[in-house]
């Protein structure tokens, strides 16, 4: 039996020298073929007396799994260097820029009016509309403001030269109020709206432009006072700013569609030059910024909208929703906002995913 | 308004700071908007006695003075004022002070080689007056080494803004009276003294117009000299109330409106001649007023007229003509009442404000005549002298108080704070209502604003105090709150959210175009709102389409030297509707413009948009927004303002546009100035029909097709002018059953393509049902696929 030992060593030998795929295909023929030297071994076996064959068999089989095992083994390593060589010859240069697919925003006024939507939707208030161009009904007498009445020409109004069916002068409406006329005439009270859209007026300078943006409050019920229009505020600016330390200070005031009429002024803190709402504005290092006009809804608007003042009463407030962007993400030019420029969406823009939540915080971190 | 405390203090006892007189006034509505403090102005600024006075060497009309400034050696200080000399006292400004009139900081200095440590200033300089012929001369008991300011008595300056219901705060004693009911202080009795008149008004005095003038009272002075200046004490109050003294009867005009918010006119009896009457202009009257522009008047404007015409426009400004001058000796003096209304109308007719109007518009004191008169006649025979007639009433002032029912439950109820019945009722009185017992409230008759059981809750409150309302909340629904958002702002939301997602940058552009602008995007000019009196030519036309803003804001953006430009805006586009009503369409615009992929290692060259890109955005948009896209029709007429051959509309069925989209005319870019290509997509948000289906939130059943697809390609030549969609229409419907899609993948041109013709190439994809197709199965379906495609001109490619 040393002739199967010697053909075995010397095929394992000869295997593990072998060049290429092609020379070992070559000596699985020679070895393990239908011609092949281990294959003729494995055929004697049948010629053998059961004693023999008994005693040659694993010796003839372990040669054959030997060599099976070791051509495998060494063809396994030839796949492998083929491969790496392809591979080597595949390199990218990953420090190339990859295609890129542009990236879009979200306008920040689209954003803060999202986010308020959001805030009123939970205290109940849905979101109303009207058109933007108005009577002078609807944007001034249904709201106190007679003909005569100085308020209506210190409100800088644009106007058209068309009047409606009524005889009523068109113009461009100078705040959100008229909603309030027209959605208390479709859906009467009890209400809860915010109405937010573009108001105009005939105003234009570094802080004013003649095109901008207001939010509207209305709250009409039977036993609405003073005070739910102040805790409204508070848990609306605390939810908008997520800051708990807002702190409002009312001052009366006027506007011919409130009685009473209050302005609110709200806390801010000086940090690193920049206004910041929250605190007592009466605090060192404090201050405090008129940020809105409210109150409770005058009796003639109620009339005027077709309501009994007698039975329901409620408060209104308007505020600028350009504003209130500004004060939260910390633009400081009013005029952009109107520009379309690139770069500025790029900077003050929103990503399409901040849609606001009040799971997550309706505001977009920076 | 401006007031300086000094006069605040005239009317009002009080030992508030400063700033606790501007914290109680923002507490009761009238916000204060500045505080000035002189005496900051004035730091640095002493009295100062001048010792010695010698020429200076090297200049004639300077000198050179040592000053005593009260402590240390004396100054040597420069000065060119004619009047400076030794001995005299005055006001020096020391090196760091700064000059109030013009910001100049003090500085040691040499003039003209001699060396100065200081400024001897003159009024004007300080901003105490006009007069700067020489520097200020102070009385001889004037204590050298006190600063000026303390010497002077400056007084703080606040500036408030009194809202227009309030023409009874737009006078120190009306601020004092709302002062003292806010506890601030005691209101002190002011009351004019008896005028020592004589004889009867030598003038006729009368009101035609009692609808607009309901009362005219008068008197006249003679013998008045208007050379003097006014007082020195009512100069500095106008002074500090910002306004410039001008003559000592002019002056006391100002004085009585600033002080009792009461405004009267001064005119000059010998340019007046016959009687003085109140009453309707002319039509095309004219009067040259005191502001020296002429006014053409109407019939509806109330005026003052003597027997030559207009000599004042009532109520709102005096003429030129009789107007007080240095040279007046006898003067008729007018204290009248006019109705709010007609003030309003005529001022804002003529475009004319005056501080006048400001307070008749909204209503003056109407029981204010005679006294206003009295204090007027006293101040002007103080500094003028004269003797005045006794006074002429025409017509009554509407006096009759307002009785307003009022529960005190209703603080509680509007004003959602607790105030104790007494505490309203001394409130209510400090403000002069007189409260009876059972609270019927009558009002006093210059509080015009008062008009019911709101407004005296508004008083009590407001002088109680605001901040003593409690935050209550709003009562709230049980559960999560209910979603609110209408069908049309789900859409805007989703789209917003879509496009910006697709890589558009969200813009927000002028509603208003320039004429020509919107015009170029009307299909119907007439259609077009524009306004009266726009803020400039280029706002003047509302938009009919979201391209122009957005095609304006993408110029600005190459102008700044971007590359290329996606933007897109939701917004209204706004057409005059019915009965003239407004039309207001919401839609949403996109442009795209310059490249769309800038040149690259990769993809090589840079690429521009084209009409494709922005079909790829109308569908998908479209999409997002709910659209049966696989519906759509593209049809044509897209408008004149896209290229012809390369736009379309999107519709469902042949007249509901939901989209318009395409290369912009080279005609509209040349308009905007714009350098081309431009995309643009206008998607009609109204136009979208509500997505149709269950209105639960289950999906139908998932049953995907047991056997897999199978797909079969077919080359087609088709006649060029074939639009593909026809194509691909008629081979979809060849079996409806089998083919569940068909999507062109090639077309191609030139070489074996006969002239003419297109090559087509379309795959289809079969859905196999229970059982696979047989090949006889494919191959009958294949037939019918390319006799459907002959009827539109395809033939098989070969």
């Amino acid at each position: 039996m040393t002739d199967l030992l010697t053909l075995q060593t010397d095929a394992l030998a000869r295997i593990a020298e072998t060049a290429d795929a092609d020379a070992l295909e070559g000596l699985r023929i020679e070895y393990l073929g239908k011609q092949g030297s281990i294959s003729a071994l494995m055929k004697t076996l049948g010629k053998m007396s059961p004693e023999e064959r008994q005693e040659q068999a694993p010796k003839i089989q372990g040669a054959r799994s030997a060599v099976t095992e070791a051509i495998a083994a060494r063809k396994a390593q030839f796949e492998t260097e083929a491969l790496a060589q392809k591979l080597s010859s595949e390199t990218l240069d990953l420090t190339l820029p990859a295609p890129q697919a542009p990236k879009g925003s979200v306008h920040p006024v689209s954003q803060v009016m999202d986010e308020l939507a959001e805030i009123f939707a939970d205290l109940g208030f849905s979101v109303a509309t009207g058109p933007e161009i108005e009577d002078d009904w609807h944007n001034f007498t249904a709201l106190n403001m007679a003909e005569t009445h100085p308020a209506r020409a210190m409100h800088d109004t644009f106007y058209f030269p068309d009047r409606d069916a009524d005889g009523n002068r068109m113009l461009l409406r100078t705040h959100t109020s008229p909603v309030q006329i027209r959605s208390l005439v479709e859906q009467g009270a009890p209400i809860r709206i915010i109405a937010p859209g573009r108001v105009y007026r005939s105003d234009s300078d570094a802080t004013h432009t003649p095109m901008f943006h207001q939010v509207e409050g209305l709250v009409i019920d039977r036993d609405i006072n003073l005070g739910h229009l102040k805790w409204t505020l508070e848990t609306f600016l605390k939810a908008f700013f997520e800051r708990e330390d807002i702190v409002l200070r009312l001052r009366p005031s006027y506007f011919p569609f409130t009685e009473p009429s209050v302005e609110v002024d709200v806390g801010w803190q000086d940090v690193n030059g920049r206004k910041v709402l929250g605190g007592d504005g009466d605090a060192p290092g404090h201050g405090w910024m008129e940020l809105l006009g409210s109150g409770m809804v005058n009796r003639r608007v109620i009339e005027f909208a077709g309501l009994d003042p007698d039975e329901w009463q409620g408060f209104a407030w308007g505020l600028g929703v350009d504003r209130l962007a500004m004060l939260k993400y910390g633009m400081d030019d009013l005029r952009a906002f109107f520009d379309g420029d690139y770069r500025w969406a790029d900077h003050y823009g929103f990503s399409p995913f901040d849609q606001p939540t009040l799971s997550a915080g309706v505001g977009a971190g920076a | 308004m401006k007031f300086s405390v000094e006069w605040l203090e005239y009317f009002l006892d009080t030992d508030a700071s400063v700033a606790e007189i501007a914290a109680a006034l923002n507490r009761i509505g009238h916000e204060v908007e500045g505080i000035e403090d002189p005496a900051e102005r004035l730091a640095g600024f002493r009295v100062a006695k001048v010792l010695t006075a010698a020429k200076h060497p090297d200049a004639d009309k300077l000198q050179v003075l040592t000053v005593d400034t009260g402590e240390g050696d004396p100054l040597q200080v420069v000065c060119g004022a004619p009047n400076a000399r030794a001995g005299m006292k005055g006001v020096l400004g020391l090196p760091g002070a700064v000059v109030p009139a013009n910001g100049m900081e003090l500085r040691k200095s040499a003039i003209r080689g001699v060396e100065s440590n200081g400024m001897m200033c003159s009024v004007r300089e300080l901003e105490l007056g006009d007069e700067h012929d020489g520097i200020i001369e102070l009385p001889e008991d004037a204590p050298v080494g006190q600063s000026f300011a303390d010497y002077h008595a400056a007084s703080p300056i606040l500036d408030v803004a009194i809202t227009p219901n309030r023409p009874d705060c737009m006078g120190v004693q009306g601020i004092a009276r709302d002062l003292a009911a806010a506890g601030l202080g005691t209101l002190k009795p002011v009351e004019a003294d008896d005028v020592a008149a004589s004889g009867p008004c030598p003038v006729e005095i009368r009101t035609d117009d009692p609808q607009g003038c309901p009362a005219f009272y008068g008197r006249v002075i003679r013998g008045v000299d208007n050379t003097k200046p006014s007082p020195e004490w009512m100069q500095r109050r106008l002074i500090a109330a910002g306004q410039r003294p001008i003559s000592a009867l002019v002056d006391a005009t100002n004085y009585l409106m600033l002080a009792f918010g009461r405004p009267a006119h001064v005119y000059d009896l010998a340019k007046l001649s016959g009687g003085v009457v109140a009453r309707r202009a002319k039509n095309g009257e004219t009067v040259e007023a005191l502001n020296e522009k002429t006014y053409t008047l109407d019939d509806t404007m109330t005026v003052i007229a003597d027997d030559a015409g207009v000599h004042d426009i009532a109520g709102i400004m005096g003429g030129e003509h009789s107007g007080a001058t240095t040279d007046t000796t006898d003067v008729l003096l007018e204290i009248a009442y006019f109705d709010p209304e007609r003030i309003g109308v005529t001022g804002r007719k003529l475009g004319l404000a005056s501080d006048a109007r400001t307070r008749f518009e909204r209503g003056v004191d109407p029981a204010f005549l005679d006294e206003g008169l009295a204090f007027l006649t006293n101040l002007i025979v103080k500094t003028c002298g004269g003797t005045p007639s006794e006074v002429v009433r025409a017509g009554q002032p509407p006096v009759e108080a307002q009785v307003i029912a009022f529960d005190p439950m209703l603080t509680a109820r509007l004003g959602g704070v607790e105030v104790a019945d007494d505490t309203q009722r001394a409130i209510l009185e400090s403000l002069d209502f007189a409260v009876g017992a059972d609270w019927s409230v009558t009002c006093p008759p210059r509080r015009h604003d008062i008009e019911g059981a709101a407004d005296l809750v508004e008083e009590v409150v407001r002088i109680y105090g605001l901040d003593k309302v409690e935050s209550v909340p709003l009562p709230r629904q049980p559960g999560v709150a209910r979603p609110t958002a209408t069908p049309l702002q789900k859409l805007e939301r989703k789209l917003r959210r879509a496009a910006a997602a697709r890589g558009l940058n969200e813009a927000v552009t002028w509603s208003f175009l320039p004429t020509g602008d919107a015009a170029h995007f009307a299909e119907d000019a007439d259609a077009l709102w524009v306004l009266d009196n726009p803020i400039s030519e280029d706002m003047k036309a509302m938009r009919p389409s979201l391209i122009p803003g957005l095609l304006a804001a993408a110029k600005r953006n190459a102008d700044r030297g971007a590359a290329g430009a996606r933007l897109f805006e939701i917004g209204r586009r706004y057409f005059r509707g019915k009965n003239g009503a407004s039309d207001e369409r919401p839609t949403l615009g996109v442009v795209l413009a310059g490249q769309r992929d800038s040149r690259g290692w990769a993809q090589g060259k840079a690429r521009m948009f084209d009409a494709y890109d922005a079909k790829a955005e109308a569908m998908a948009l479209l999409e997002a927004a709910g659209a049966p896209v696989a519906n759509l029709m593209v049809m044509g007429e897209a408008g004149e303002q896209f290229h012809p051959g390369q736009s379309a509309t999107l519709r469902l069925g042949p007249k509901n546009v939901l989209a318009r989209f395409g290369a912009l005319h080279p005609g509209t870019l040349k308009a905007f100035d714009v350098d081309g290509p431009v995309m643009s997509v206008e998607l009609f948000l109204d136009a979208i029909p509500a997505k149709k289906g269950s209105a639960g939130f289950a999906r139908p059943a998932y049953s995907p097709p047991a056997l897999q697809a199978i797909t079969r390609d077919f080359a087609f030549l088709v006649p060029a002018d074939l639009a593909a969609a026809d194509l691909v229409r008629a081979v979809k419907g060849a079996d409806k059953q089998a083919i569940v899609d068909a999507r062109v993948f090639d077309v191609f041109a030139g070489q074996g393509v006969p002239e003419g013709k297109l090559s087509v190439a379309v795959e289809v994809l079969l859905q196999p049902g229970d059982k696979s197709f047989t090949d006889a199965e494919i191959k009958a379906v294949s037939d019918k696929i390319v006799a459907a495609a002959a009827k539109q001109g395809a033939e098989l490619r070969g």
